[in-house]
């Protein structure tokens, strides 16, 4: 009987042969907590009665969603988890590297083959490299920390078959929003979604990233791309000793769906609000004003979508009606940015570029919406309230079209510029 | 037991907004339940209230606060035509019981609720719904009273 390349690697892990619907204790091959779910993830742990977590090298800790710290419950949390990372001789990056999921992607903490968990729903953006990789809760997480295990149901697959090539200003983004659109909210839930085909195997590991990150946004438990020279020669980049392996799914594996994406005839696409299945073509939403466009996120934060804003970007500038906010997903993206001389073009178009962290996405920091304002962001969630007042509207929609529309002052379609 | 009615794809930031996560304390977490989306749950909500949803209940963030939060103000229970997998997932460990039910958005809000939860059945208004069985390996937990106290008995899993 084929296997799907999420039962190959549970199969691994377990040691036998599993199969989609078993439940499974599995040993994870690394974990990831932040300064949100952390807190309660290590009080859960101390009920549990651990003392040590199960591998110290094992565990990787940073702040993220509220840095520097905006409150003193913020700070205070942070400087517990501190205090945690200390005593158990656990890595913390502290605020110092950036947005959890694009650091433990580019630090090399997300391999082929892998079981990683975050207690994070985006955490399924590592599949990208080739990992299974799932959010989970604080409690799972306290769990996870004391045993290096955690039950898991292995989960069926759908399979998206990208075809095509993408058309110019057209971008991972606006496939996986189609993707969603049609899917819906709810489409996969407790599945994987593997992500084949040229059009993904063409796809940069950005590109990757982005369509593995909003796999949670369909309800699914995981998103991966089959690791193939491109995967493999980042991680190479970044874990020289590595040994590159096959890992896909059999011929015959059994996929519960399997829906084909025609990347070529795909226009630019916005998550109106409040849910992310709500996705229509940028044009049919077009002239909409905004008061605010977020470029940034571990959605659409990378040196890639940064690109796209400057191309679009030209020699015009941002539209003073609008408070255009450029946060990178990383140091690492920040110094390529930087590098790139596009950080001082963002500037003098009239951008706020902010130090890495997760900014206006999850509204639990700065850069909140009014009762009645708009925001374009290329993050990944638009529910009401998500961004602030629960009488604000975001749309979702890629760096280029974010772009545009804040050139413009109102939402645009990047092909426009 | 009165009906807090919600309707499809109650998120957890409806739930308990972002701002809110830096608190930890299901008590503190249950004065913003809801805030900004029913402002009037957290003022009106009684203990042994039951939440009733509808379609992909809990979608979004992995937050726990979401069922800390509605822990915290006293609801042991939330029925739904169906739940996210997170969400599902962080009220069991959390001991707040999630119960899947296919009738559930024909329940009116402020409705009474009798809950059977021996025979997987519930009465509203004189009629019968049914509830699916939790699958068996979240119901060991479940009746443990959660995560922590079934970790607890626990030396090594693997």
């Amino acid at each position: 009987m084929g296997r799907t390349i999420v039962e190959k690697i549970f199969s691994s892990h377990i040691g036998g042969d599993v199969h989609a619907g078993d439940v499974v204790m599995a040993p994870v091959d690394r974990v990831m907590i932040h300064d949100i779910t952390g807190p309660l993830a290590i009080e859960k742990f101390h009920e549990m009665g651990a003392i040590k977590v199960f591998a110290k090298d094992r565990v990787v800790m940073l702040f993220d969603h509220q840095v520097p710290a905006d409150s003193i419950p913020a700070a205070t949390n942070q400087k517990n988890m501190r205090k945690f990372a200390l005593e158990q001789g656990i890595l913390n990056y502290d605020i110092r590297e950036g947005v959890c999921h694009q650091v433990l992607v580019e630090k090399g903490f997300a391999r082929p083959g892998e079981i990683i968990i975050g207690a994070d729903s985006h955490t399924c953006m590592y599949g990208a490299c080739g990992s299974f990789a799932t959010g989970i809760g604080s409690t799972d997480m306290g769990f996870a920390l004391k045993f290096g295990a955690l039950y898991f149901r292995v989960p069926e697959t759908i399979k998206i078959q990208g075809e095509g090539k993408f058309p110019d200003r057209v971008t991972p983004k606006d496939l996986i929003l189609s993707i969603i659109g049609e899917i819906g909210a709810d489409g996969a839930t407790y599945k994987a979604v593997e992500f084949t085909g040229v059009a993904f195997s063409d796809m940069d590991m950005s590109g990757r990233m982005t369509c593995c990150n909003m796999a949670i946004e369909m309800g699914a438990k995981s998103g991966i791309v089959p690791p193939d020279s491109t995967t493999w020669r980042y991680i190479k980049e970044r874990k020289p000793d590595i040994k590159e392996f096959s890992l896909s799914s059999d011929d015959d594996g059994i996929f519960c769906n399997s829906i084909e994406f025609d990347v070529s005839t795909l226009e630019p696409k916005v998550a109106v609000p409040h849910n992310v299945d709500n996705v229509v073509p940028v044009s049919k939403v077009a002239g909409t004003p905004v008061d605010q466009v977020f470029i940034g996120s571990c959605t659409n934060g990378r040196f890639e979508d940064f690109r796209e804003a400057i191309e679009v970007l030209g020699n015009n500038s941002f539209s003073d009606k609008v408070r255009v906010i450029i946060i990178p997903s990383s140091k690492e993206e920040y110094l390529k940015t930087l590098r790139a001389g596009y950080i001082e073009k963002f500037v003098l178009a009239g951008a706020l570029v902010e130090a890495p962290c997760c900014g206006p996405c999850m509204g639990g920091a700065f850069g909140l919406l009014a009762p009645g304002e708009t925001s374009l962001s290329t993050s990944n969630r638009n529910f009401k309230g998500r961004q602030g007042s629960t009488e604000a509207m975001v749309y979702l929609c890629s760096a280029s079209t974010a772009a545009a529309s804040a050139i413009k002052g109102e939402i645009t379609d990047p092909r426009e510029i | 037991m009165r009906v807090w009615k919600f309707g499809d794809n109650i998120d957890t930031d409806a739930i308990i907004p972002g701002r809110f996560l830096i608190y930890n304390d299901p008590k503190e977490l249950a004065l913003h339940a809801f805030e900004g989306t029913r402002d009037e749950f957290a003022k009106k909500v009684s203990p042994g209230d039951i939440i009733v949803g509808g379609k992909n209940f809990g979608c979004g963030s992995s937050r726990e606060h979401a069922p800390l939060a509605i822990i915290g103000s006293g609801v042991k229970y939330v029925i739904a035509e169906s739940f996210a997998r997170i969400f599902y997932r962080n009220s069991i460990n959390t001991g707040l019981l999630p119960l899947v039910c296919t009738d559930a958005s024909t329940i009116p809000d402020g409705a009474q609720l009798q809950l059977q939860l021996e025979n997987n059945r519930f009465i509203v208004e004189g009629n019968n719904y049914r509830t699916e069985p939790v699958p068996d390996f979240l119901r060991t937990i479940s009746e443990a009273g959660g995560l922590v106290p079934y970790a607890r008995k626990l030396e090594r899993v693997i």
